[in-house]
């Protein structure tokens, strides 16, 4: 459907890049890269006398390469800078939605590499080579994917702030093969809130679109 | 279901919202989200003590960080200028003062901004924001509603004022309780709730010019944000633009201009650039109100037969120590049921917290989960089904002002919403209907809310291509406000809906008021219908004038306009367009602005919605889990313009009721005075897996005497009574009356 084809990573020539390929080395690179980011300030000073000059900032950036929504990028940013930031404050694609920021609301839901993932709770430089999904990447064209038609024919959204986070979603639940009954749909999609409460009909939406044969 | 209700006159009465497809394609853009160049990110700090003063900031290692632009606090803001000098030594500001963001070191509640950091990204901003040092000189605080409740009083504002609704308040014979057959009383609490849309308040703050400002600003009245801004900086109106198109939801959140937006607002002119401030999620619960703590405490007397002979209510609402919030709590209480004898009292509370503000059916939802509640022991006490206690007192005129309704269809209501719902298979007894092991329960509630109409101004404009604009400055917090007024103007001009296209939320546009009090419909709605009339018979003059003209004889009354063409009669062949008119005339569009308000029949009718609410809850005998099983939600809101969106608003009220009954919380650390609920883990509200599918009916009959449209609006009255419906029906499963919100396992094991 609408994710890309297996991209076939360039690697870089600079050294400066993460190995994403192996599973494992990924987790430790991710937890080297959180664990920098996320040490006290303090910590990382020790062998500075003078607090006034922190080490943290513009000269650090790191690059990487995306693929998102089928086009392939070379991007150099801050390490501390979360997949969700890239999109919204960096790439223009403010249609993935910060809610929180702690992974607690799923509006910033988007798949990497066809799976449903948390924006927020992901730094942009860990997901060097993979392919990423937007709400924005999720229609071909004018052409409106059956999910969101749904949602507009059932109307589930009002404010549709959470709407791109369930949306992506929804086509994750139905590829998932977690779409069977109500109660399923209700119980694999509890991580997205919407506070305006159009739950049956985001509920209803999706199974429209799961029985309606559609390819979700 | 179907006959009871009006046949639609409209021809696409269920039409799909206009903006769903910019909605569901994340093209909608939100206030954090324009592409403005140069943009400056900020990151709000906030004061970790509940009462005192600031007495160091060492801002040196944040300015000194990469990319830093400034660290803005009391000490050197560049000054918002409507606000007073700043005394020395500082002085506490008398109750009745709205906050004044980096005013002087003082320090009212936790959470308080006290320093703002700009950078030039929202990373360094970030880093930037943990290096600033700030120490505190702290004072005792007072954050505990129950330990301080003994202080409450009346309010200021209200001994001020002798016609103020909130006075002391006795209808009848004080003498009418002491006497009753049957007796109830009993005190029903409310914590703190917060409205947590999910999209954070958030604003981008330019300076065009030094006397130029414009700003994309998460509210829900871009006229009243303009008037609060210019006068704040002391610019004239027209010289502020504020831009609010899409608003991720904010139930009440948004009605003010809050501290964090004067922030923004005041960074940008010290940075010279455009300057974004997002408020985190946690900053959600100290910085845009929440519905107040309220206790409440109801004694009612009846005749054996269920006639209501006395009712006093009384309530305390908190509020913060510097401004006093009001609402409505008591109020419906004098209006609901036919009851002669009728007191109620009001009074606040003021604790180290921040302000109060309005959230969703604000009062009355609060008020009415204490009325409706002791309405459900009292038929208890009178062994009397809870519906027929509610028709035995139903109010045929309104009881406290004399006046007849307006409209009122209440009966209806209950009589639709007991049938779809099966009410009459309802065994009287607390504790006798199960299922696979699991208490059930049945309640029940009725709804109320008054009627709001503001005076509201729109333009409407017919284009050479038969094209249709229409422009008001009201919002659209998630509703769907421009497919209703495009369906109003569709339906008035006679054009097909996707020849219409409506803006709004933006403050240059006509006169509107904000998005609050279900006003928009009855205000905005009216003034649409009001332009768009008089735009058909401007252009309707403009065709009988064409030489010729198959309009020149027509009676007003029998034209017929089908799809942008006018018939003389309904059985006339021959028609012209509105195209044909503009072209003849050589006119590159014709518009029209019209103002619409209220009469003299606000003093004729008292005019209010009513509802009611029917709930099944199932409640686990071992670990007391509620789960609501089924709803039926009835309204009489007059006429209904759009189906669709106005039963998702239903269902988005009994979501909200339900989490307002089940699991909302906000639970302050009262040594600290701060909230240790402060995010979607901790605060919880309702997921996906709470929900039923919920049935929403509506009677949809015109209110006549309201406004030319016959429409009360919707948004409020969807969860006034809700939570009472859940706890009223965890009583019949369980024989447990929580009194206590939200009801949770601990109170029913």
């Amino acid at each position: 459907m609408t994710d890309d084809k297996p991209d076939d990573p360039t690697p870089p020539d600079d050294g400066t890049f993460f190995e994403m390929s192996d599973r494992r080395l990924f987790l430790k690179q991710s937890l080297a890269v959180a664990g920098l980011t996320l040490t006290p300030f303090p910590f990382l000073k020790t062998a500075e006398p003078d607090s006034d000059e922190t080490p943290v900032g513009n000269a650090e950036k790191v690059r990487f390469t995306l693929s998102v929504n089928g086009k392939k990028q070379q991007l150099s940013t801050d390490p501390r800078t979360t997949l969700l930031d890239l999109l919204r404050e960096q790439l223009g694609l403010t249609g993935t939605k910060k809610g929180c920021d702690f992974g607690q609301c799923g509006a910033c839901t988007v798949h990497v590499d066809g799976q449903r993932v948390l924006a927020c709770l992901s730094f942009a430089v860990m997901q060097n080579g993979r392919k990423i999904t937007t709400i924005e990447g999720l229609a071909k064209g004018d052409r409106l994917h059956p999910m969101q038609e749904a949602f507009i024919k059932h109307d589930g959204f009002q404010c549709g702030y959470c709407t791109p986070g369930q949306l992506m979603s929804a086509v994750s639940c139905i590829r998932e093969g977690c779409a069977n009954s109500e109660a399923d749909i209700q119980e694999y999609m509890s991580g997205n809130l919407c506070r305006c409460g159009a739950y049956p009909n985001i509920v209803k939406a999706i199974l429209d679109v799961k029985t309606g044969g559609q390819n979700a | 279901m179907a006959n009871t209700q009006l046949p639609p006159a409209d021809p696409e009465p269920s039409l799909n919202r206009v903006d769903g497809r910019l909605k569901v394609t994340g093209a909608a853009t939100y206030s954090a989200e324009y592409p403005i160049d140069n943009l400056a990110h900020a990151v709000l700090i906030t004061s970790t003590i509940a009462k005192g003063r600031i007495t160091t900031i060492n801002a040196k290692p944040a300015e000194a960080a990469p990319g830093v632009l400034a660290v803005i606090s009391h000490r050197n803001t560049p000054g918002v200028p409507a606000y007073p000098p700043v005394k020395q030594p500082a002085e506490r500001a008398p109750v009745g003062t709205a906050f004044r963001v980096f005013y002087d070191e003082l320090i009212y509640f936790s959470g308080q901004p006290v320093a703002l950091v700009v950078a030039q990204t929202l990373e360094q901003a970030q880093q930037a924001a943990s290096l600033v040092e700030i120490d505190y000189q702290t004072e005792t605080h007072q954050t505990d509603f129950v330990a301080n409740r003994s202080k409450a009083a009346i309010a200021a504002n209200v001994q001020r004022n002798k016609t103020s609704p909130f006075q002391d308040y006795d209808r009848g014979d004080p003498d009418a309780m002491p006497s009753a057959e049957v007796k109830m009383e009993a005190t029903y609490t409310i914590p703190t709730q917060h409205h947590q849309p999910l999209e954070p308040h958030a604003i981008i703050a330019v300076w065009e010019a030094d006397d130029k400002l414009t700003v994309y600003d998460k509210n829900q009245g871009v006229k009243s944000a303009q008037g609060n801004l210019a006068q704040a900086f002391k610019l004239p109106r027209e010289n502020v633009k504020v831009n609010a198109q899409f608003i991720g939801g904010a139930f009440g959140s948004g009605i003010r201009v809050w501290p964090h937006t004067v922030a923004a607002v005041l960074a940008a002119k010290q940075v010279r650039r455009p300057v974004k401030l997002v408020l985190g999620r946690e900053l959600m619960f100290t910085s845009v109100g929440y519905r107040p703590f309220t206790e409440q405490k109801i004694a009612m007397g009846a005749t054996k037969t269920g006639i209501l002979t006395a009712i006093r209510h009384e309530g305390i609402g908190q509020t913060s120590a510097y401004e006093e919030h009001l609402e409505r709590t008591i109020l419906a209480t004098r209006a609901m049921y036919a009851c002669l004898n009728v007191s109620t009292r009001y009074r606040l509370l003021n604790l180290d917290v921040n302000t109060p503000t309005w959230m969703r059916g604000p009062g009355d939802a609060t008020g009415m989960f204490a009325l409706e509640s002791a309405l459900d022991e009292l038929a208890f006490a009178l062994q009397l089904d809870p519906l027929e206690l509610r028709l035995r007192n139903h109010a045929d005129a309104d009881p406290e002002r004399n006046l007849p309704w307006s409209a009122k269809s209440l009966k209806e209501c209950y009589r639709m919403g007991s049938e779809q719902f099966g009410w009459k298979n309802r065994k009287p007894e607390p504790r006798s209907m199960q299922v696979d092991g699991m208490l059930v329960g049945y309640g029940m509630a009725s709804s109320l809310y008054g009627f709001h109409r503001h005076p509201s101004k729109a333009k409407a404009m017919m284009q050479a291509d038969g094209s249709v604009v229409v422009q008001s400055a009201t919002m659209d917090i998630g509703p769907g406000t421009g497919t209703a007024m495009t369906q109003i103007a569709a339906r008035i001009l006679g054009v097909s809906p996707q020849k219409v296209r409506f803006d709004l939320g933006d403050s240059s546009l006509p006169d509107a008021p904000g998005q609050n009090g279900s006003a928009t419909i009855p205000s905005v709605g009216s003034a649409v219908h009001d332009a768009c009339k008089a735009l058909k018979n401007k252009l309707l003059i403009l065709g009988a004038s064409m030489p010729g003209s198959i309009l020149s004889s027509a009676w007003p009354d029998e034209i017929v306009i089908r799809n942008g063409r006018i018939y003389p009669t309904a059985e006339s062949r021959s028609s012209v367009s509105y195209t044909d008119i503009l072209k003849y005339h050589k006119l590159p569009q014709v518009e029209m602005t019209e103002e619409s308000k209220s009469g003299p029949e606000r003093d004729q009718y008292s005019m209010y919605s009513f509802g009611c609410h029917f709930v099944e809850v199932q409640v686990s005998p071992v670990t007391g889990e509620v789960r609501v099983k089924r709803v039926v939600t009835c309204a009489d809101v007059g006429k209904i313009i759009n189906y669709k969106t106005a039963r998702s608003q239903s269902i988005g009220g009994v979501v909200g009721g339900i989490g307002m009954a089940l699991m909302e919380e906000s639970v302050m650390d009262h040594r600290y005075g701060r909230y240790v609920t402060s995010d979607f883990a901790s605060y919880h509200i309702p997921v996906h897996a709470d929900i039923p599918q919920i049935e929403v009916f509506f009677v949809d009959q015109p209110d006549v005497h309201v406004n030319p449209i016959g429409a009360k609006g919707l948004g409020e009255i969807a969860i006034v009574g809700v939570a009472a419906a859940v706890a009223n029906a965890v009583f019949h499963a369980t024989g447990k009356r929580v009194r206590e919100l939200p009801i949770t396992v601990d109170k029913l094991v």
